[in-house]
This record gives structure tokens, C-alpha cells and sequence, in this order.
């Protein structure tokens, strides 16, 4: 497996990855403000895509609960963030997810398919019409402001929480933990059979994925500085790590990664471009990828590039 | 006492019945077109402006409009299934590869009708007044469109019935609902039927949409919740099951208006939370087999 070709093609991804972490690094210090905002929507997008692969790739259980560990940690900081240090408010939030997961995942184990797609996304109408009454009723309030912090720092910190998630998911992929996953996705009775404790597995990652969502929501609460459970538990926030994903390809680990960077600024193009025609056009986009690439976009590169080496092969 | 009994049954019914036409259209176009129709609430958002700009517009009764936005969602549909849907059923491996993809393009498909509707006619609520006068039942009192509303709805979910239990269309249609493959085989036009599946459940979402618009105020981000409400009572009645549709429809109605008289602002809380027991519970509904 390890020929002198895939050695030099590691080693080159991990030059290429490790320049465009120093890159970004960089950035605040010379960019406009600008670019750093909209990093950062790159960031947190890439973050929620990669956490939702983490678990839903393998496996191929869709979950669209995203929304709803995302929210959790929207509301941990908006409720907590006057209290505590900021470093505490994210660890909660990503904790506060992390069991909402941990319960979700024990809850649904039995559910297939279509049923455990749908009650993820109803957990997450749910908490939105819960906490919605319970805001109009019990408090008395619609909407919550949220200490704000600088957007270097929220830039940086969502910069740290991708780069522990591509670490976490990168180790977990080449751990034996990864192995049964994947094998948990292609035949569930048979990874039990070989002594995989699949329930376990499943909502262990299914938690700590959800971890990275719940952090990287309270983190960037801080910049939208005004919530209401609207905007919290939106439910496009579900439905857009599963498209960004399928979009750059589920398989490895960058297409996630390139899915959301390339969806991110196509929706902030579009925004500013066509600002009454952007949705539609955002929809056309989407339904689009989904039909003519099914692998996605690195999918579709390696086609082009086995057809193109076929063709050298063919000649020689 | 009894007077608010009353009152609380009458108006459980009164929107159980619109949750059941719409849900029976939902239930087609999954229990036999396997498409998990996400966009389902933006063919009754459809239906309702149809309705509503007929009406405003050219001064046509909403109950005449039925007619057209109907047929208007259905062509609508088969096109889509016809395009869309069958291409991506040719290019997924599995049929669960087909559910999980027709689910996301749906989603596509909201934004695509949602922002074609705020485009043509604007963003904000609208309305308008049909048969608004009250009708008074042993003291307690409706008013008119939202009776006649639910006399439609049954008018329209029976008619269904008997088309899928009594014609040979329908015959085809519970063949592939229940084995695509082998009804292939004894000669159904498996795409044929499939997209005509998916066309009758836009017609049922057209026609749902047309009555809604007669009693509630409309806006196109009415969509979503519409698809919720119609995946809990086809979940509740039993996935793929018409007359389970109806009577889900009823119940989550009747719930609705009791939690509402409880304590307004839960209604939807509590279908969520019969939607995630019954998941949990029997994901099979009440008339699931």
C-alpha cells in the first residue's frame, strides 16, 4: 500500500494543509475586515459539515439534527455568556450538545432510515416551538443579546476548533474506531458479529460530533450578538452540512472541507450580486448538484482524472 | 360547559380535516413514489396563492379556483417527477440512496418555489374574505367558510378513496405501492404510475392549499410547517395508508384544538411530541401494517 507515490502524495497534502492553516492564520493581520467576517462563516460552516460527515458519512444514517446541536450552543452562550468567561461558555455549549446527542443517539438506535431522518429533524422543530413559547411565556422575552467579542478573536477561536475536529476526525478515521464505523455503515449485523459493539460506537460519534457543533454555535453567537430562537434553531442549518457535504464528496476528508468553503462564498456571491434572486438561484444550484454529482466534486475531478490517465495508458 | 366541549370538537375537526388532504397527498407521494416530499408545504403555499390572486385578482370564487389550481399543481408535479425524480431514481444505487436524495432535492425545490412565489407576489401575509358570516351550533359559533372548508376536505379525501379502491388506475397505483418491481411485472406502467403518484400528491397539496387560503391567512413561508404537520399524521395514521391519513388528520386536529384551549402557543409542541413518541413508540401509525 505504501508505494514511494503515496508517500510523496501524503506528504504533500500535509505541506499543502499545513501552508493554508499558516495562510489563515495570517489573515486578520492583513486582510480587510471583511475577509476575516466572511473566514469566519467559512469556518464555522466547514466546522458543521465536517462534524455532520464525522458521523453521517460512514454510517449513512442521515441525521438533520445539526440545527439542533448547532442552537443548543447558540443558547448556552446567549443564556450564559453575561456570566462566565468566554473559553467556559464554548466548553459548555459543546457539552450541552454533546449530551443532547449522547441522549438522541440512545434514543433512536432502533430507528432506520427514513424514521431516524425524521425524527432529527423534528427534535429540532421541537426545541424551536418549545423554547419559542417558553421565551414568550416563562421569561417574557423573543429574542436574547449576546456579549459580543472582537472578530479576530471569534475568527481564531473557530480557526481552533476546525483545526481539533480535523485532527479528531483524521485520528478516528485511521483508529480501529474508524474501521467499525465504516463497517457499521456497510453491514450493521455483520460488524456486530465480528465484535463491534455497535450501539456504543454509534452514539459516541454521533456525540462527538455533535460537540464540535454545539462549540462552534456558541462561539459564533457572539458575533451575530442578537438571537431569537428563530434564528437559532433555523432549519436550513440541518439541511446545509448534508448539501455542502454531498456537494465537495462525502469520502474523504476535504471534501467536506472544499463543499463548504465553495457553498459559503457561492451564497455570499449571490447575496450581494443578486440579492432578490439569490435564493432561487441558491435552490437551482442545489438541485443541480444533486443530480449530475452524486460524488461530488471530488468525485467529479477524479473522473475527469481516470478518464484523462486512462487515455495517456491507452496511447502508450 | 358543553357549549366549549362543542366548540373545541367542532374546531379540532374543522382543522383535521385540512391536515388530512394535505397529509394524503404527502402519503402518495411517499408510500408509493418513495420521495419524502420536503416541498410538499410549498405545493399548498402554491395552491393558496393560486386561490387567493384568482380570487382577488379575477374575482373567482375560491371553491370554482379548486379547479384550476388543482390541475395547475398536478401538471406541476408529474413534470417534476417526470424530470427530476426519474433521473435521480436512474442514478441511485439503492432505493435508500433514492429516498436520501430525493429528500435533499426536494429541498432544493422549496427554496426554488418559495422565492418563484415572494418574486411574483411579494413576501407578506395575505388574505382575504370568503363566506365569513357565523354559523351558530347550540350556541357555539363557526364561522361558514371554515364548515364548508371541512365539507370539501372530506368531500375530496373520500372522492380519493374510491378512486384508488374502486378504479383500475388506482388498482395499479396499490400495486406499486406495495411491490413496484413485480407490478412491473404484471404489466403496470411502473413510471408512468410512479409519476402519476407524485402528481396526485401535488393535486392533493393544490387542493389543500385552495381551502386553506378560504380560512387562514397566507404567506409563502407557510410552507414548512404544512410539510411537518402532514408527516406527523401520515406517521400517526400509518405511512402509505389513505383512510389512516384521514383519521390521523382528525386526531392530530382534535389534539391541536384541545392543547390550544389549554394553553395556546403548545399546539405545535405537541405535535412534536407525539411525532418523536410515536417514532419511538410505533413508527408504524395507528392503521400501519
Amino acid at each position: 500500500m505504501e508505494t514511494p507515490k503515496t508517500i510523496t502524495k501524503n506528504a504533500f497534502a500535509t505541506a499543502l494543509a499545513v501552508l493554508i492553516l499558516m495562510l489563515l492564520v495570517a489573515t486578520p493581520l492583513f486582510a480587510p475586515v471583511y475577509t476575516t467576517i466572511l473566514l469566519t462563516g467559512i469556518l464555522m460552516n466547514m466546522t458543521i459539515a465536517v462534524s455532520w460527515t464525522l458521523f453521517s458519512g460512514p454510517t449513512g444514517y442521515i441525521s438533520l439534527a445539526s440545527a439542533a446541536f448547532f442552537g443548543v450552543g447558540i443558547y448556552t452562550s446567549a443564556v450564559l455568556g453575561m456570566a462566565l468567561p468566554f473559553p467556559l461558555v464554548i466548553v459548555l455549549g459543546a457539552l450541552v450538545s454533546g449530551c443532547l446527542a449522547l441522549l438522541v443517539g440512545m434514543l433512536t438506535l432502533r430507528l432506520r432510515g427514513i424514521y431516524f431522518v425524521m425524527f432529527t429533524f423534528g427534535l429540532v422543530e421541537l426545541l424551536l416551538h418549545f423554547i419559542l413559547w417558553w421565551e414568550l411565556t416563562i421569561t417574557g422575552t423573543t429574542g436574547r443579546v449576546v456579549p459580543p467579542m472582537p472578530n479576530t478573536t471569534v475568527f481564531y477561536v473557530m480557526l481552533l476548533i476546525l483545526v481539533t475536529l480535523v485532527l479528531t476526525v483524521s485520528f478516528i478515521r485511521r483508529s480501529r474506531y474508524g474501521l467499525a464505523l465504516e463497517s457499521v455503515g456497510e453491514n450493521q449485523e455483520a460488524a456486530a458479529h465480528a465484535g463491534v459493539n455497535v450501539t456504543a460506537l454509534k452514539v459516541i460519534i454521533y456525540a462527538v460530533s455533535a460537540l464540535f457543533m454545539g462549540a462552534a454555535g456558541a462561539v459564533i453567537a457572539t458575533r451575530w450578538t442578537y438571537i431569537d430562537p428563530k434564528i437559532a434553531f433555523n432549519p436550513l442549518i440541518s439541511f446545509m452540512p448534508v448539501l455542502m457535504a454531498i456537494f465537495g464528496g462525502i469520502r474523504p476528508l476535504y471534501g467536506p472541507i472544499i463543499g463548504a468553503a465553495i457553498f459559503t462564498y457561492l451564497e455570499e456571491f449571490l447575496i450581494t450580486r443578486f440579492p432578490y434572486h439569490y435564493m432561487l438561484i441558491f435552490g437551482i444550484i442545489m438541485v443541480v448538484a444533486i443530480l449530475y454529482m452524486p460524488n461530488g466534486l471530488v468525485g467529479l475531478a477524479e473522473g475527469i482524472w481516470k478518464r484523462i490517465s486512462r487515455r495517456t495508458h491507452a496511447d502508450t | 360547559m358543553i357549549i366549549t366541549i362543542l366548540d373545541v370538537v367542532i374546531s379540532g375537526l374543522l382543522l383535521g380535516g385540512i391536515y388530512a388532504v394535505t397529509a394524503v397527498g404527502l402519503s402518495l407521494q411517499y408510500g408509493v413514489a418513495r420521495v419524502l416530499n420536503i416541498a410538499h408545504g410549498e405545493f399548498i403555499m402554491l395552491g393558496a396563492f393560486i386561490t387567493w390572486f384568482l380570487y382577488t385578482a379575477q374575482g373567482i370564487n375560491p371553491l370554482i379556483s379548486l379547479v384550476i389550481s388543482g390541475p395547475v399543481v398536478f401538471v406541476v408535479g408529474i413534470l417534476l417527477y417526470r424530470t427530476l425524480f426519474t433521473r435521480l431514481r436512474m442514478i441511485s444505487p439503492t432505493p435508500g440512496a433514492f429516498e436520501g436524495n430525493s429528500m435533499l432535492a426536494c429541498f432544493g425545490l422549496l427554496f426554488i418555489i418559495q422565492n418563484g412565489v415572494i418574486l411574483i407576489w411579494g413576501a407578506d401575509i395575505k388574505g382575504y374574505s370568503y363566506l365569513a358570516f357565523p354559523v351558530d351550533f347550540w350556541g357555539a359559533k363557526f364561522a361558514a367558510n371554515r364548515l364548508v372548508t371541512l365539507a370539501f376536505a372530506l368531500v375530496i379525501c373520500l372522492v380519493f378513496y374510491l378512486f384508488l379502491s374502486r378504479t383500475r388506475m388506482g388498482k395499479a397505483i396499490r400495486a406499486a405501492a406495495q411491490d413496484p418491481e413485480t407490478a412491473g411485472l404484471m404489466g403496470v406502467k411502473i413510471n408512468q404510475v410512479l409519476a402519476l403518484c407524485f402528481g396526485f400528491g401535488a393535486l392533493m397539496a393544490g387542493l389543500g392549499g385552495g381551502l386553506i387560503s378560504i380560512s387562514y391567512k397566507i404567506q409563502p413561508s407557510m410552507g414548512l410547517e404544512y410539510t411537518m404537520i402532514a408527516l406527523i399524521v401520515i406517521v400517526l395514521g400509518g405511512l402509505g395508508s389513505i383512510p389512516g391519513s384521514l383519521l390521523g388528520g382528525l386526531i392530530l386536529g382534535l389534539v391541536g384544538s384541545i392543547v390550544t384551549h389549554i394553553e395556546p402557543g403548545l399546539a405545535l409542541v405537541a405535535y412534536y411530541v407525539i411525532f418523536m413518541v410515536l417514532l419511538l413508540a410505533r413508527p408504524t401509525g395507528i392503521l400501519g401494517r
